[in-house]
């Protein structure tokens, strides 16, 4: 008689479900798309269309913008999602297509370098803005600046 | 009756039209070609001759040295996959009169995979990627009587039962081009053609295989597969049926 053997040739132990950056990466591309296109669209309708159109763009407009708390979240969201989703786009090309491994590991680090300093940066001015600076003309202003 | 029929029946035997295909074949012989080359082939053939037709004929009437693959030579074997006019496909499925024949037909080996020799190239590397996918029921009960399923569990794989590896899918894809780890679209849709089977236990073993760093998710859903598929399967489709399985961790 034969003998049946249960599962012929079957891994013994699964892999451990560790954190997967690809898995992830490919989720956070289709959620913040989803969103990027809200927030991308809404950005341009505000600034080029209502209102006055494309000719209200001048400091005080933007000064105005980035005064209101509405507004540094939706630029934070913007800048964030954009961001992060430009670089990791970035990087799965790179992962495509620099087979020398020296020159990935360059472009990965360049982007990463780049992605945080633009982070930082970005983040600092939707939240240090000042919308009034001293001496300048009042006629540059938003309406809401102090008269010196 | 039939003699009328018979009388009216012209005594020249009706020609049959040909016409002159230029063909622009890419070849390699490793012993002597540092590079590939192109060499171009005029044939005669009718209407009815696949660009197969047109590859035999250079074969056994022009140059004996041209090396390609074919087996069936109807579809099935999945052997001649080339590069027709820079599309995959296989030469025993592509009329030459579908073609421009106002122009040259350019012939080549797949891409991606190393060249051996003319239209050859070595498919080990194919072959591995499909074999570490485990394309074979597993399941623990012995089999001593049929493993039912009903019609609507058979369909939910069906597609995918249609691969006869050929290779069109994987090499026509970009990643595979430049990765060279990539499991490439045909090792999926076989994986594919086992998670979903109702009767198989080892959909869990293979979405864990796939939800690797080369597995699924390099996959950039370009299309080029589905539009390389001599069978029709729709291969992008296959894999985004996967990446959601591997989503939920179960088929």
């Amino acid at each position: 008689m034969s003998v049946t053997i249960e599962t012929p040739r079957a891994p013994g132990v699964r892999r451990s479900r560790r954190f997967n950056v690809e898995k992830w990466g490919w989720i956070y591309m289709r959620a913040s798309g989803v969103v990027l296109v809200v927030l991308i669209f809404g950005h341009l309708f505000v600034n080029l269309v209502a209102g006055q159109g494309v000719k209200a763009i001048d400091f005080a407009f933007v000064g105005g913008k980035l005064s209101q708390p509405f507004w540094q979240i939706w630029d934070t969201l913007l800048l964030w999602l954009a961001l992060i989703h430009g670089a990791n786009g970035m990087r799965t090309i790179v992962n495509d297509y620099a087979s020398n491994r020296l020159l990935r590991v360059i472009f990965k680090g360049a982007l990463i370098a780049s992605a945080v300093v633009l982070l930082v940066l970005g983040t600092l001015v939707i939240y240090t803005f000042d919308p009034c600076p001293a001496g300048a003309s009042p006629a540059d202003l938003a309406s809401f600046c102090p008269v010196k | 009756m039939s003699n009328a029929v018979l009388e009216n029946r012209p005594n020249v035997p009706e020609e049959i039209p040909t016409f002159t295909a230029t063909l622009i074949i890419r070849r390699f012989d490793p012993e002597v070609d540092q590079e590939p080359r192109w060499e171009d082939f005029d044939v005669v053939m009718q209407g009815t001759d696949r660009v197969l037709d047109a590859l035999h004929k250079i074969k056994w009437e022009q140059d004996a040295s041209l090396s390609f693959r074919r087996s069936c030579a109807h579809g099935v074997c999945g052997s001649d996959a080339m590069r027709i006019n820079g599309r995959n496909r296989l030469a025993c499925k592509t009329l030459l009169k579908d073609l421009d024949l106002s122009k040259p037909i350019y012939v080549e080996a797949i891409k991606g995979l190393p060249l051996e020799k003319d239209l050859i190239v070595n498919m080990d590397p194919f072959f591995e990627s499909f074999k570490e996918v485990q394309p074979f029921l597993i399941a623990s009960s012995k089999p001593e009587k049929e493993r039912l399923q009903s019609p609507v569990e058979r369909a939910r794989f069906d597609d995918t039962t249609k691969c006869i590896l050929c290779a069109a899918c994987t090499s026509s894809c970009p990643v595979f081009w430049t990765d060279g780890q990539y499991f490439g679209p045909a090792a999926i849709v076989n994986a594919h053609r086992f998670i979903f089977d109702s009767r198989d236990e080892g959909a869990e073993i293979r979405l864990d295989i796939l939800n690797d760093k080369e597995g699924v998710w390099r996959c950039r859903t370009t299309f080029n597969c589905t539009e390389a598929c001599p069978r029709g399967i729709q291969v992008t489709q296959a894999i985004a049926e996967v990446k959601a399985a591997v989503l939920r961790g179960k088929p």
